[in-house]
């Protein structure tokens, strides 16, 4: 059965179809790009009934077989969650985006961007194999690359997206090494077998490592402290990416990625303790700094990488209570945040500014758009009857009952809630709160996708919490066990009065007095950058700026550009390897009897080998010298004659006379010098010459010494007739035992070729204008 | 460079040595000799003429852009390489060979094609790098 790998490809091909339409045909059928997202999601809705009766479903088909890596999907009810995520957040941005960047010039590119990011991103979830899940996880930071740079004429944009990209790409090598490495230790690359011995991973001598790779590839895909900073600058995108992208679905990848390996690590509290301390820190951070932004989409960034922490955190504690309420809180953060993003959006739309100081009282224009970023700020803030609600109960019902310290847990998780509170008022009521600020101009009103659409968000955060009942069949009731063994906690709106309530309603009630405290302002602002000396991005700007420096030192040494400073690096380090070798090793010893006597044309060969040389080294022009290099060239081919090797003489005899040829071209229009080069320089050129002409004779006289590894030669020797019907051995080995290089070497060789000619040829129409 | 001995003597040279290039590039399989010299051999033939009559000249005897044989010749080597795939569903590279011999030629297989398109994309490169420069030098 191949229908997911079909499903999964269909997004990429339908990204190629959007480029076959064409930008000016897109612009009037823009509603044709939302086709694919809608569809997926109606396809994967179709399996939830059967997977909510515990199903599994398995799609296989060999890739690579011979290194285990195949397309290897499979469908369970954690993968349902995130399919339906992606599909459902993304038929809402694609429809979104249609009014958003109308009349865009750039906007099929961004449709093509989104279409392969979604399809990536369904990829990275259904993967059973952890060589693709990786593959499709590198391709999700590509993709979202191109959409932070999607202003690409912008500076700070483009920016923004190295940054993120370089996190990311760091975290994408990271799981690399992680597959490679479980893939070792297990012997099998599927996520599925390798939970058949999850004590591997748990009391491997390799589990720490394991684990460093791990937390490296989730952390920085999931902007957990001190990784955390690419995803404010990666607001730079527009709204509809940072929804989709930087709040609902790829940041969530790294969560993905520990739920998914929690059951491997079972038994290590190594794993979980190091979840619960990162995500503490992430939490706390990130709240405390939505105190201090202005920017609406700032807030929403420090209160998304907040949420995230908050995942971490509860997968921390590693209880089936706190899987559950981190389950639970995949939903709610996606629904309210995306909802939140998008009522900014639309501010930012119609009032051409994402400034809180400056945004008040726009109720009376956008009115349909207030009642969804209320409702969306109040399951944000955990008010009863949302499903923020229900997810803020199982938080506390988890550090209650979790972990080592549950008063300290619970004390974290309570001031993170607080200022969530109070980031979800921020940003979900103020700006239309209050009377209307005169300076905003003329305010038109939105296109209906503009409010529907985070309104269809909110109302469905106000649904599940009115029926939590639908959030537990669907999704935590399979997928706590499956993670945890045990069985999920029964989900519900009203437990009675206990110590839960008494804390939610400390957290709502201190929340909303924070909030009509403390106001926004540019002065605070300010006062907070004063630390950004010290903050992890500046920090990482630093080491890479430092690094860039290095990389100019060593380029401005090693690779000036001059042939001869090339050439004179090479033997200078090679005489230095030969050198080191044969002083610390020396195994150098020649016995008289095995050397014959020379023949009279060896003798002859040699002698005519030293006055070239000679002559080479020491005539005035630069033709002569070229013309005895041609003269060495030649004895050699002398040698390989007389020693048995007639391809090789045959071959130096041609090369050999293409390079005069070359030679002569290009220096015989050259003016010339009485002197080639000044004393000094051909002293030290000598030097580094007779060294390394030393030090690799020294060199063979050592290989002829150890007894030669004859399997090789032997195999070819024997098989070329046999294998290859030739007897040529060495023509047999370019053509067929090693035919694959040949192929690549007369590629090589085209491009170089292309690469001369547009050189000069280019050159040549700049001279005649 | 005109020199009435040089110019005589490559109008003569030219097809010979072409022909001995050729006559390398077959029997590489079991003498000495293959696609890579017998390319280089070809280049230097008709580099030889370029030396004599001049550029212009040799490019009218070539007909063609020198370049033009890089492409022709590495898809030659691609298919070849290829043809085990359609042709059997062996592996790629797979050496396929015709059972008969062939008057001259002898046994006939993949190999050979491989080793013709190394020859031509060998006479293409050599022969754009070195006519590129000499016109712009």
């Amino acid at each position: 059965m191949t229908v997911f790998l079909i499903v999964i490809l269909s997004s990429f091909v339908f990204s190629l179809l959007l480029f076959g339409i064409g930008q000016k045909t897109f612009q009037r059928m823009t509603w044709f790009a939302a086709l694919l997202p809608i569809s997926l999601f109606i396809y994967f809705s179709s399996f939830a009934k059967s997977i909510m009766n515990g199903e599994v479903y398995n799609s296989f088909t060999s890739w690579v077989p011979s290194l285990g890596i195949n397309l290897d999907f499979r469908l369970d009810n954690l993968a349902l969650l995130f399919t339906l995520l992606i599909t459902g957040v993304g038929s809402i941005v694609f429809l979104y985006t249609t009014q958003y960047l109308k009349g865009h010039p750039k906007l099929l590119r961004f449709y093509v961007f989104l279409s392969i990011f979604m399809g990536a991103m369904l990829g990275l979830v259904t993967s059973n194999n952890i060589i693709t899940l990786f593959i499709f996880w590198e391709l999700t930071s590509i993709s979202s690359f191109f959409l932070i740079s999607f202003n690409n004429t912008e500076a700070p944009s483009r920016k923004s997206a190295i940054i993120a990209l370089t996190i990311t790409g760091l975290g994408g090598l990271a799981l690399l090494a992680f597959a490679v490495l479980a893939g070792q230790i297990t012997g099998t690359l599927s996520i599925a077998e390798m939970l058949q011995s999850p004590e591997v991973f748990a009391n491997h001598q390799y589990s720490v490592i394991l684990m460093v790779f791990i937390f490296l590839a989730a952390f920085t895909k999931s902007a957990q402290f001190p990784f955390h900073f690419w995803l404010p600058g990666a607001m730079k995108a527009p709204t509809p990416v940072s929804t989709y992208l930087h709040s609902a679905t790829m940041v969530k990848a790294g969560i993905y990625l520990l739920l998914r390996f929690t059951p491997h690590f079972q038994n290590n509290s190594y794993f979980f303790t190091t979840l619960l301390i990162v995500g503490a820190i992430t939490m706390l951070y990130a709240a405390f700094q939505t105190l201090f932004k202005t920017d609406l989409k700032g807030i929403l960034a420090y209160s998304t990488i907040g949420a995230l922490g908050i995942m971490v955190f509860l997968i921390g504690i590693g209880t089936s209570a706190s899987i559950t309420a981190a389950i639970v809180f995949i939903v709610v953060h996606a629904l309210y945040k995306a909802s939140l993003f998008l009522v900014t959006g639309t501010i930012d739309h119609q009032a051409k500014t994402r400034d809180i100081t400056k945004l008040s009282g726009l109720r009376k224009v956008l009115m349909p758009l207030a009642i969804a970023g209320l409702i969306a700020a109040l399951s944000s803030g955990g008010f009863p009857p949302t499903v923020g609600f229900i997810g803020k109960d199982l938080i506390y019902e988890a550090t209650l009952h979790g972990g080592l310290n549950p008063v300290l847990l619970t004390t974290m998780a309570v001031l993170t809630n607080i200022l969530m509170v109070f980031a979800g008022l921020l940003v979900g009521v103020k700006p239309f709160a209050g009377k209307q600020n005169e300076d905003l101009g003329e305010i038109k009103k939105p296109h209906f996708f503009l409010w529907f659409m985070p309104m269809i968000l909110a109302v469905l955060s106000l649904l599940f919490g009115l029926f939590p009942s639908m959030v537990e069949a669907l999704f935590t009731h399979n997928i706590t066990p499956l993670l945890t063994g045990e069985e999920s906690p029964h989900l519900a709106i009203w437990h009675g009065f206990n110590l839960i309530l008494l804390l939610s309603a400390i957290t709502i009630i201190s929340g909303i007095i924070i909030y009509f405290i403390w106001k926004p302002s540019h002065k605070k602002e300010g006062s907070m950058m004063k630390f950004e000396a010290i903050s992890p991005k500046s920090l990482a700007l630093k080491f890479s700026d430092l690094f860039q420096k290095l990389s100019y030192i060593l380029t401005r040494t090693f690779q000036n550009g001059y042939l001869r400073r090339y050439v004179m690096v090479i033997l200078v380090l090679l005489t230095l390897v030969f050198g080191i070798h044969v002083f610390i090793n020396p195994r150098i010893f020649l016995s008289v009897k095995e050397i014959k006597a020379l023949n009279w044309n060896e003798i002859v060969i040699l002698a005519m080998m030293l006055v070239s040389i000679l002559f080479t080294v020491f005539t005035k022009s630069r033709l002569t010298a070229i013309a005895g290099m041609g003269v060495l060239g030649y004895t050699m081919c002398l040698i390989f004659v007389f020693y048995g090797a007639p391809d090789l003489a045959m071959t130096q005899f041609s090369i050999d006379t293409l390079t005069v040829i070359l030679f002569v071209l290009v220096l015989y229009r050259l003016p010339k010098y009485l002197k080639l080069s000044n004393r000094t320089n051909r002293v030290r050129d000598a030097i580094v010459a007779m060294s390394f002409g030393t030090f690799l004779a020294f060199t063979i006289i050592e290989i002829m010494n150890e007894t030669p590894l004859k399997k090789t030669s032997e195999y070819y020797a024997e098989n070329a007739y046999v294998l290859a019907k030739g007897k040529n051995v060495v023509n047999v080995i370019l053509v067929d035992f090693r035919g694959f290089d040949t192929m690549i070497e007369i590629v090589v060789l085209a491009i170089s070729a292309i690469g001369v000619f547009a050189l000069l040829k280019l050159h040549l129409k700049k001279n005649e204008k | 460079m005109k020199s009435l001995i040089l110019h005589t003597i490559s109008i003569t040279l030219l097809p010979l040595l072409i022909l001995f290039s050729v006559f390398v590039l077959l029997r590489g399989h079991y003498l000495p000799g293959g696609g890579f010299i017998g390319g280089l051999i070809a280049a230097i033939a008709f580099i030889l003429h370029a030396f004599a009559n001049g550029l212009k000249e040799t490019r009218k005897v070539l007909r063609i852009h020198p370049g033009f044989l890089i492409p022709v010749g590495l898809s030659i080597a691609v298919l070849s390489a290829l043809a085990p795939i359609l042709m059997t569903g062996d592996p790629l590279m797979t050496g396929l060979w015709y059972d008969k011999d062939i008057a001259i030629l002898g046994k006939i297989g993949s190999a050979l094609f491989f080793d013709t398109g190394v020859y031509l994309v060998v006479v293409g490169v050599c022969l754009t790098i070195i006519f590129t420069i000499s016109e712009s030098v």
